[in-house]
Order: structure tokens, then sequence, then C-alpha cells
């Protein structure tokens, strides 16, 4: 549905987009992460049509966003970054009007705003205007703007910056939902958000694609995916450590914490021993009382960190 | 048939906007107020209404460049200077509409209010019918030399708002351009051009005058050119807003 190819946005001498190409097909639902500035909002702001990109080209349901820019718009809901309202109109006004602007007129117009509002939960202030709602509503009106002619393709810049915890979760079920059926791209920086809603991640920095893959895959890139955490009593941990360094499948064994109650020890694999490594340390600690032992899924906070910042990273190392 | 649909629902959405909030019920009391005062008493000895012994409006319209000067700047600064401050203006253009549909529709709804605003001196044009005979069709013809006269000012607003973020600073830019296309036909500057350029410079700069052009109208004379002027004010007015749109957003 969506396939942006070589896209590049020059700001002054700022290249703040710099190559970026993928596409999203319907039913999946694309996460946009990035540190603030790496360019996800001016991506999606040449993906929905609002600026022309300086070189590249963006297609929306084989429609390119410079040539022909109406029928492309006419696919796309878009949630634009703060989610901005006019704030002199009603709630159902707001939604009626851009009902009207996406060519929906009469009883389909009526139905659409009320679907709408029945999706977002904004129910309770439908007659309210929009400058006496709180963060979340207001936040929620303008998402519901985005879905009022249940478009093929979905953008939404940060769709859950400023809601509590519980519309979190609620949009992100829509999301969820919504994205069996549509193309989503979305943008956020909270990296549970993408285990939780999305089928694939890219992550971009300074304008260019760094990372690519579902959410696992990313997860397999840090250096905990398949670290296997141990407490084990009646042993000290000179033993533990030195006896786990010397297992073949063991890059690295740490010694996170020793009392007279046990002792906790961390140990990463090399590369390629997935899986087998809490195996060989549970053959190798016959004779020590195991308390714990799992083995860790990775960290995307750690890989985001890793991929985006690798020189800080490695100094705290 | 799209076109017009569009340009509808967002002219529409503006005019609901002005009397959504406090401005359009300041401005059209502003507007009857300075109207009737002006009318009335301003002007010295037989200038004013009454003292002129003649049923006619020539009195009322004689104020009207003046009082544009500062009212339509202050309809026109918020139309796109709000909407980029606030964020809608990304809205508005990633909805399925061209730049010119939104301008046209904007442009429209405020042309609308100020044409409302007009018609609510009505109540003065009844009084001079009751008082004397006046020649209705100058009325006519000066009241729609003054609304596309409203009309050129509100598109100079649309300029300068499109610049800008500031409502203020909108304000002030309209209000210095009008001034300029008042005062460059305005009979004591163009004297005193007189005495420092050539007779064709002082033409030229006359001809630019919204004055020059208004004049006509007040006198009942509908010449063509004075309409094509106006209006090719308005049409350039919204193309360079056009193109100053389109440059925010080209980076």
């Amino acid at each position: 549905m969506i396939k942006v190819q070589n896209l590049v946005k020059i700001f002054g001498p700022k290249r703040a987009v710099d190559g970026i190409s993928f596409s999203v097909e319907r039913g999946e639902v694309l996460g946009f992460l990035g540190p603030n500035g790496a360019g996800k909002s001016t991506s999606m702001r040449m993906i929905t049509g609002f600026i022309p990109p300086t070189e590249g080209t963006v297609t929306v349901g084989g429609f390119d966003m410079v040539e022909n820019p109406i029928p492309a718009k006419r696919l796309i809901g878009y949630l634009p970054e703060n989610a901005p309202a006019y704030t002199d109109m009603t709630v159902s006004g707001f939604l009626s009007f851009a009902a009207e602007l996406r060519g929906l007129s009469g009883d389909a117009k009526k139905k659409a705003v009320s679907r709408a509002i029945e999706m977002c939960f904004l129910e309770p202030v439908r007659h309210q205007s929009v400058e006496t709602l709180s963060k979340g509503y207001r936040h929620r009106t303008c998402f519901a703007q985005s879905i009022i002619h249940d478009p093929d393709v979905l953008v939404l810049d940060e769709p859950t910056d400023g809601l509590d915890p519980n519309q979190k979760h609620e949009i992100r079920n829509l999301i969820r939902r919504m994205g069996e059926k549509k193309a989503i791209i979305f943008s956020t920086h909270i990296l549970e958000e993408v285990d939780a809603v999305c089928s694939r991640a890219i992550i971009i920095d300074r304008g260019r694609i760094v990372a690519n893959g579902t959410p696992a895959e990313l997860r397999q890139k840090s250096e905990w995916s398949g670290a296997v955490t141990l407490r084990v009593t009646g042993v000290n941990g000179a033993t533990v450590s030195q006896k786990l360094s010397n297992l073949s499948a063991v890059k690295r064994a740490t010694i996170l914490k020793e009392d007279a109650s046990g002792v906790t020890a961390r140990v990463f694999p090399k590369t390629g021993s997935n899986g087998t490594l809490a195996h060989s340390i549970a053959d190798a600690a016959q004779g020590w009382r195991i308390e714990e032992l799992h083995t860790e899924e990775g960290r995307l906070d750690e890989v985001f960190r890793e991929i985006t910042m690798p020189d800080t990273v490695k100094e705290a190392k | 048939m799209n076109t017009f649909a569009n340009i509808k629902t967002i002219t529409k959405r503006e005019l609901g906007a002005y009397f959504s909030s406090p401005l359009a019920y300041v401005f059209l009391v502003i507007f009857l107020l300075l109207c009737g005062f002006f009318t009335f008493f301003v002007g010295s000895g037989a200038g004013t209404y009454f003292k002129r012994d003649d049923a006619s409006l020539v009195t009322f319209f004689l104020w009207h460049p003046w009082f544009y000067l500062f009212l339509v700047p202050a309809v026109g600064m918020r139309l796109w200077a709000e909407e980029r401050r606030v964020g809608t203006l990304e809205l508005l253009m990633t909805m399925p509409i061209t730049s010119w549909q939104a301008i046209v529709g904007k442009f429209l709804a405020s042309w609308l209010f100020l044409g409302l605003a007009l018609l609510l001196t009505i109540p003065l044009w009844i009084t001079t019918n009751y008082l004397g005979q006046p020649d209705n069709g100058v009325i006519f013809t000066a009241y729609i030399g003054s609304w596309l006269m409203a009309g050129a000012y509100l598109a100079i607003s649309c300029i300068t708002s499109a610049m800008t973020r500031s409502q203020v600073v909108s304000f002030i830019i309209a209000l210095v351009i009008c001034m300029f296309l008042i005062l460059c036909g305005y009979p004591p500057v163009i004297d005193f051009l007189g005495q420092a350029f050539k007779p064709w410079f002082v033409n030229l700069m006359a001809s630019f005058s919204v004055m020059t052009h208004f004049d006509g109208f007040q006198k009942g004379v509908l010449d063509s050119r004075d309409v094509i002027f106006f209006l090719s004010i308005i049409v350039f007015s919204l193309f360079t807003t056009n193109v100053i749109l389109r440059g925010h957003r080209a980076g």
C-alpha cells in the first residue's frame, strides 16, 4: 500500500531525512522508532503529502504523492504530531468537518461520525468544544478524525503521546485491531508499544534506517538475547565464575550479587549457541543448589540504545 | 463539483469560527458604531450627514477606506497565522483537497463576513430614503465598490497572515500595505508628490490607490476598470498566498 523509495529531505544545511526506503502492505503495522530529531515526523509529513520530498518518491495505493496527491491523500488517515484540532469547534462538529472534506455527506457522514466517536470513546464529550477538552480527549478527537473515512492507510505520529496508561492501552488495542485490515505506520519512542502492537519495526537515526525487522528479530541483536541468569546457594562466587567461564558455550560470566544467602550470576552465550546454554549450565552446576535459572529474551531498549548511540553504550561497559 | 463542495465546507467552517468567538460580534459592533458616528458627526461645517441638506450616503462611504484600514486586517490576520500556530494547517493540507480550495474557501468566508457587516448598515439606507429621495443607484454601486475594496484589503491580509505565525505581526504588515494603497491616491499626498515628481509618476502612483478606484463607485459609476482593479488585487494576493504557503512547506 505504501511504498517509500530513497526519500530525502534537506532543510538548509541539514539532511533531516537521508535516503530511506521501505514498504508497508495491508495487514502490517509498522513501528517507526528513533530518538528525537531522527527524522520520524519529517518522513511522515512527506508520506502524507504535507511537505514535498527533496528527492525520492512516495506512492500510496499506486498513486504518487507528488504527481497525483488528491487520490493518494484520499486513501490516508493522518494523525499529526501533537494532535492539532480546531479549538473553536465541538468534537462532533470537527469530525463532521473532516468527514465532509473526505467526501462524505448526509447519512454516510452521520454514520461515520458516530462510528468514530464510538471507536475512540468520545461519547461523553461529543458536544463539548475542543478547547475545553483534556489532553487525552483532544488527542483521541484528532485520532478519530484520522479514521473517520475508514482509510486503507493510517499514518499516526506518536498516537499514544500524552495519554494515561488506560488510554494508551485502549489506543494500542484499536491500532492492533485495525492493523489486521489496513496498512499502518506509527511512530513512538515507547518500546513496549512496539512489542504490543507492531508486526515490524524500523529504527531510524540521523535520517537513515539503521534497523528493520520484526520485534523478535530486533531483540536478537541484543547481547542479552539468550543470556542466562542463575541463582545458586552453597557455593562461593569465585567458584561459580570460574566453572561457568570454562564452559565452551559461554562468552562471559559475571557475578551480579554475592552474599551469605547465595550467588547471582549472569552468563552471556557465544554467538551460535543460543538455546543450549541453559542445559550446559545446568549440567555444570551439579552439586550446587539452583534456586533460579532462566533465559533472557533480548531487550529492545538496549538494542535501541546500542544502535542509535553506540559510543555511549561502549563507554558504559 | 467536488471543488465547490470542498470550498463550501471550508467556508462554512471558517464562518462558524468567527461566530464562535467574540471576535465577530466585537467587530460588527465597532464597525457599526464607527459608521454611525462618522456619518453623522464627523466632518467640518456642511460636511456631516444632516448639514449637507441632501439625501445621500456620501458622508457614509467617504470613511470606508479608513475604517477598513484597521478593521479588515483584524478580520484577516488569523486566517493562516492561527492555522500554522496551532498546527491544523498540517491537517488541512493532508486532506484530499487542493491548496487553492482551502485558500479560496477561507477568503470567501471572511469576505462574506465583511459583506454581512456592510448589510447591517442597511437601516442607514432606509433612514435616508425616509428623509428624502436619494439616488439609490449611486448607493447601490457604492455598496458594491465598498465590498470589493474590503475584498482587496482582505486578500492582502491573507498574504501577511500566511507569512507569519503571529497574528499581531500579520495585522501590522497588512495595515502598512493597505495604508500605502490609500495614501498613494489620497489628494493631500498627491499634491505633495506633485511638487517633487513628474506628473506621469504621480499618476502611476495614484492609479495603484484604492482611493482612486473607489471614487467612481461613490459617484455611481460602475467602471469595468475599477472592478478589474479590485478583482486583480484579490486574485494576485491569493496567488501570492499560495506561493508563500507552498514555500513554508517546501522548507
